[in-house]
């Protein structure tokens, strides 16, 4: 204050000089005789000049709002001199968008609780919020997914529940167990009345076969399931015995799956390592391929229904296209343990598969390499998953009697969104599909926190297969040329196809 | 049924109905900077793949290029100022007033003159947006003023020499080069930070993108601060450690580079706004370009004979415009590093600034001079020329999105009217001149989630996030070491097969002799081959000349009775 004080005389004289500038116009000339200090420009009248001028001059109005109710006036030019550094500009968004995308990457929803490991799921082709779990003490319960509460719970079986599907009109579900039972079942609707509504509800229909079933799966179009076990039964609603029985050697069948657009076509995995096709116009299976491991279960694509993927015991999981068994047409790695189950999304781009590492991953159909990974310290062996119908979500059935929700892609915003957002969202990815190949963005995207154990046995198995490599590199080095052929990935592990 | 309309003659539809677009010069020249280069050649890719990705990237861009153009073209409301001399006068005999007179009134306002006579002489600095004005008198006196509203927000007597000012990110603060420390002020003239770190700074300049500070100046600045009190080193203050640069990032305080110049002190201080590279020039009459990034200078040249006085940049990172103490005013381009052209002035100017438009203002003494398309071409004569009433010139800034240049002298400060040196259409989320408080806080968060990192300087700043191709030559040079190696690892290996000790089972004649056949013929393939070769073309060269001495009907019997 004493500094402003002592220089009063200096700020008074630019308040001064101003307030001429407020009140004089600019061609007057100044008075004379040290008057004001603002100088303007004296007119001079000795010639007539002849000129094109045209300054920039902007009216406020024309820029800004009226009233505070009206939309803000925006401009744009584009002209990129305006725009300068835009390439390290849209980098450095890229690198942002990244991080962002890993902060907000918070997958988990819900863990809904069952009395026992839970062993097989299925989802409802009509609803969307709901979602059946069998476990293994012969449980199964219908759970309203956004209210996190079970509908019912589906009593009579006294074995472990090995596999659960819907009927096409969503109304009724068919579940077999290992205590040599198919049960049908009416399934309601979830009611919109908050509160608890757990109830119980028999079975409506009994099927008995002779051994344990694996596996079952129901018919999209007709009254018909098929269900594995020692055999392959195709069983109809109306009939208390299998209309139809199909075998192929001894070995027990895991699982069997309808293929979504032939109706007579349908694949199972068993326990000979075989992959095998059937149709249900003949009366023996079409052809198999045996692979160097088991298959614990297999998924069609519902988009390309001639391609499914298998989930095998080596920790991969294999795509086939069903007319050329002889090689994969790719092989999903990334796992450290035997994949246990695996669920196309809707749209066919990705699927979803759960593992015995206690971990589920995301895969896209054509990717080598999962897009997600999904732990909790809590969660155990995984044995079922399954993709939401809108394709948002994932559940997850695992040996720690829970079942668990979580988040497709795990950064994103639930909900409904304001457009702003949406093309925020949608300009965050385009930025990141463009920089992927930039060190720093591969890094921030690709890196997930994983498990000790996951992580060590990851390690492992990098170190074993360097190492394979690194030994056939030097086999091919010091052999004649041509003597070592290298079996390419997608055929290595496929041993026969037989008719 | 319908019947089948028979196609067009020749296969093709007419395009008569296809709108063409005519742009006008100006718009041209948007139209040709929108296209940022040429796209990817697709004829010399093979992968089918990538093609397609490619194809469909090119024609996002290539649509996005044209409604870019057309928006430029047809939506942008203002135009740029001009000047036309009539019959014939010649437009740098207009005098201001003469202008003045001639505009409408609240352009005419925007010239003026501010006689401060007592604290000068006066540095200036402007906004991005062009509103707010920055003056701060040598002898103390520091202001901002919303200039065209003839606002006073802020004044502040520091009663301290003040070397230079610049505006921060906003108008919200400002530095300011005093006599030993830079100072940080906000918008209320209030201190808010001393930069112990910037030494008797001579010049300052902010690069807006990347929130550098940066400064330069006489002394080194090898101060200790003991029990209090700094102790300066006067024996480290010689040449060697005079003109230091100084990069400090305001968004988080760090000093990010400090290079020394060993050029010794300096005073002129610009920025590449292309690039963000800093120019200084030293009294040597050599130009250097530095980054944060490299602790020489990434680019030095020889501009001058004789100190140089002043630099500029143009907005498009292509030319600078450099003037010495040799009276030379020199043009370069600053992508190839090459002299463009060079101007003779009657005195050594000592001033100088380009617009957005690429005007370029130069003056010494009392003379202002402005030129106009005077970087491309070489210009015959000026566009504007203007004589101070009062006072020498100490500063040049052309107020961006504005016809005026500002004008810092030893009696105060004046503004002058150069019509068509501002860009008429701002961008509202670059820098807008109507901007309101909640905005201007909304693009200062904005600003600073995308801050560049001091690193993205370099001097092509379209380089990142391509790949670099290893030039031939070096290219070449690796292939030749690589085989050089290869070559001395396959000889290092044969003298080891001959010299080895011998051990059980591996010392079978056969063997040994196998071993080093191998080698032998890895290590000296490539010369027999040739020999091989030479070989071959010879003895196919005889046949052919015996050949040739054969009569044609010569019977297969006695042939060989021709052969010598």
């Amino acid at each position: 204050t004493t500094l402003i004080s002592q220089d009063r005389g200096i700020l008074l004289q630019i308040s001064a000089v101003l307030q001429e500038a407020l009140f004089f116009p600019v061609n007057v000339a100044p008075s004379e005789g040290g008057g004001p200090l603002f100088v303007s420009w004296r007119r001079r009248v000795t010639k007539e000049i002849t000129m094109k001028v045209k300054l920039i001059t902007r009216s406020e109005e024309d820029y800004t709002r009226e009233r505070t109710s009206d939309l803000r006036k925006v401009q744009r030019n584009y002209d990129p001199l305006l725009h300068p550094l835009e390439k390290a500009k849209e980098y450095t968004r890229a690198l942002n968008a990244a991080k962002l995308d890993r902060i907000f990457a918070k997958p988990f929803l819900a863990a809904l609780q069952h009395d026992d490991g839970v062993t097989c799921l299925a989802r409802n082709p009509k609803l969307v919020n709901s979602i059946v779990a069998g476990s293994a003490d012969g449980d199964i319960r219908i759970w309203d997914i956004p209210r996190q509460r079970t509908l019912r719970r589906l009593v009579g079986h006294t074995g472990a529940v090995k596999g659960i599907s819907f009927t096409p009109d969503g109304q009724t579900c068919v579940s077999a167990s290992t205590d040599a039972t198919v049960k049908l079942w009416k399934v309601p609707y979830a009611p919109f009345e908050a509160g608890v509504v757990q109830d119980d509800a028999e079975a409506v229909f009994e099927f008995h076969g002779k051994n344990a079933f694996r596996g079952i799966d129901h018919h999209w179009d007709r009254s018909s399931f098929a269900t594995a076990g020692v055999t392959v039964d195709i069983w109809d609603h109306s009939r208390s015995e299998p209309i139809q029985t199909l075998t192929w050697g001894s070995d027990t069948v895991t699982s069997v799956r309808f293929n979504p657009a032939e109706p007579d076509v349908f694949a199972s995995t068993g326990s000979d390592r075989a992959i095998t096709l059937y149709d249900l116009r003949r009366a023996t299976p079409l052809r198999k391929v045996v692979m160097q491991t088991r298959s614990n279960a297999l998924a069609w694509n519902p988009m390309e229904p001639f391609n499914f993927t298998a989930a095998n015991e080596d920790c991969c999981l294999y795509t086939f296209d069903m007319r050329k068994l002889e090689s994969a047409l790719s092989v999903h790695k990334d796992f450290v343990s035997a994949v246990m189950d695996v669920d196309y999304s809707p749209t066919g781009r990705e699927f979803v598969a759960g593992s015995y590492d206690r971990s589920l991953r995301i895969f896209s159909v054509s990717g080598g390499h999962s897009r997600e990974v999904y732990t909790t310290k809590r969660m155990q062996r995984v044995f079922a998953v399954r993709f939401s119908g809108d394709a948002t979500y994932v559940f997850s059935g695992s040996d720690d009697m829970n079942v668990r929700c979580w988040k497709a892609k795990a950064s994103e915003q639930l909900g409904i969104r304001l457009p702003r957002e949406k093309h925020k969202q949608a300009y965050n990815d385009a930025l990141l599909e463009r920089y992927k190949h930039m060190p720093e963005v591969k890094r921030i995207v690709r890196h997930r926190h994983l498990p000790a154990a996951i992580y060590k046995a990851a390690k492992t198995r990098r170190t074993i297969v360097e190492s394979d490599k690194r030994k056939l590199q030097r086999r091919i080095e010091h052999s004649a040329p041509g003597s070592i052929v290298v079996p390419s990935e997608r055929k290595k592990k496929i041993l026969a196809q037989v008719e | 049924m319908a019947e089948s309309v028979p196609p067009p003659p020749g296969g093709k539809r007419k395009s008569s109905k296809k709108r063409k677009i005519v742009f006008d010069s100006d718009a041209k020249e948007t139209a040709k900077r929108l296209k940022r280069g040429p796209g990817v050649n697709l004829k010399s890719i093979t992968d089918k793949k990538l093609k397609g990705k490619l194809r469909r990237a090119e024609a996002v861009f290539s649509s996005s290029q044209k409604k870019a153009a057309q928006i430029s073209e047809w939506l942008l409301p203002a135009t740029a100022g001009t000047l036309v001399a009539e019959g014939i006068e010649r437009t740098w005999n207009f005098k201001q007033e003469d202008i003045v007179q001639a505009v409408d009134v609240t352009a005419a306002r925007k010239a003026f003159d501010l006689s401060l006579p007592e604290l000068g002489p006066y540095k200036l600095n402007f906004t991005r947006n062009g509103r707010f004005m920055l003056l701060g008198g040598s002898l103390g006196h520091l202001a901002i003023m919303d200039w065209q509203r003839a606002h006073l927000v802020c004044e502040v007597q520091v009663r301290e020499a003040v070397r230079d000012v610049v505006f921060l990110h906003n108008e919200t603060f400002f530095a300011a080069a005093q006599k030993k420390y830079v100072y940080v002020y906000d918008k209320r003239g209030l201190e808010v930070h001393c930069l112990r770190a910037h030494v008797r700074a001579n010049v300052l300049d902010f690069l807006p993108h990347h929130f550098l500070l940066t400064s330069i100046g006489k002394h080194g600045g090898h101060n200790w601060v003991s029990n209090g009190v700094t102790i300066w080193s006067y024996r480290l203050c010689g040449t060697n450690h005079d003109g230091v640069l100084r990069y400090q990032d305001t968004s988080t305080g760090q000093i990010v580079a400090q290079h020394k110049t060993l050029l010794g002190p300096c005073s002129v201080m610009r920025h590449n706004p292309h690039n963000g590279v800093i120019l200084l020039g030293h009294a040597r009459g050599c130009v250097t370009m530095w980054t944060p990034n490299m602790t020489t200078a990434a680019v030095k040249m020889l501009c001058h004979r004789g100190p140089l006085n002043a630099l500029a940049v143009d907005a498009s990172g292509t030319y600078m415009a450099t003037a010495g103490m040799d009276s030379q005013i020199k043009v370069w381009d600053v992508r190839m590093l090459r002299p463009m052209h060079d101007y003779y002035s009657p005195a050594p100017v000592t001033r100088m600034d380009i617009s957005q438009r690429g005007l370029l203002a130069v003056g010494y003494g009392r003379k202002v001079q402005v030129w106009q398309d005077a970087l491309r071409n070489k210009a015959q004569s000026p566009y504007l020329t203007h004589n101070l009433p009062e006072g020498v010139t100490e500063v040049f800034r052309f107020c961006p999105y504005e016809d005026v240049l500002g004008i810092g002298h030893s009696a105060g400060i004046s503004t002058i009217l150069v019509p068509g040196a501002g860009e008429p259409n701002f961008d509202s989320f670059v820098a807008n001149p109507f901007q309101t408080v909640k905005q201007r806080q909304q693009q200062e968060v904005v600003a600073l989630l995308d801050k560049l990192q001091p690193d993205t300087i370099v001097l092509d700043p379209d380089m990142i996030g391509r790949v670099r191709k290893e030039p031939a030559e070096v290219a070449r040079q690796r292939r030749q070491e690589e085989a050089a190696a290869n070559t001395a690892r396959r000889v290092a290996m044969r003298r080891e097969a001959e010299t080895k000790d011998k051990m059980k089972g591996k010392n079978r004649p056969s063997r040994r002799h196998r071993k080093k056949q191998n080698n032998i013929i890895e290590d000296r393939k490539p010369a027999v081959k040739e020999r091989q070769k030479e070989e071959a073309a010879r003895r196919k060269e005889a046949t052919e000349k015996s050949e040739a001495a054969i009569p044609k009907d010569a019977p297969r019997a006695v042939r060989r009775f021709y052969k010598s």
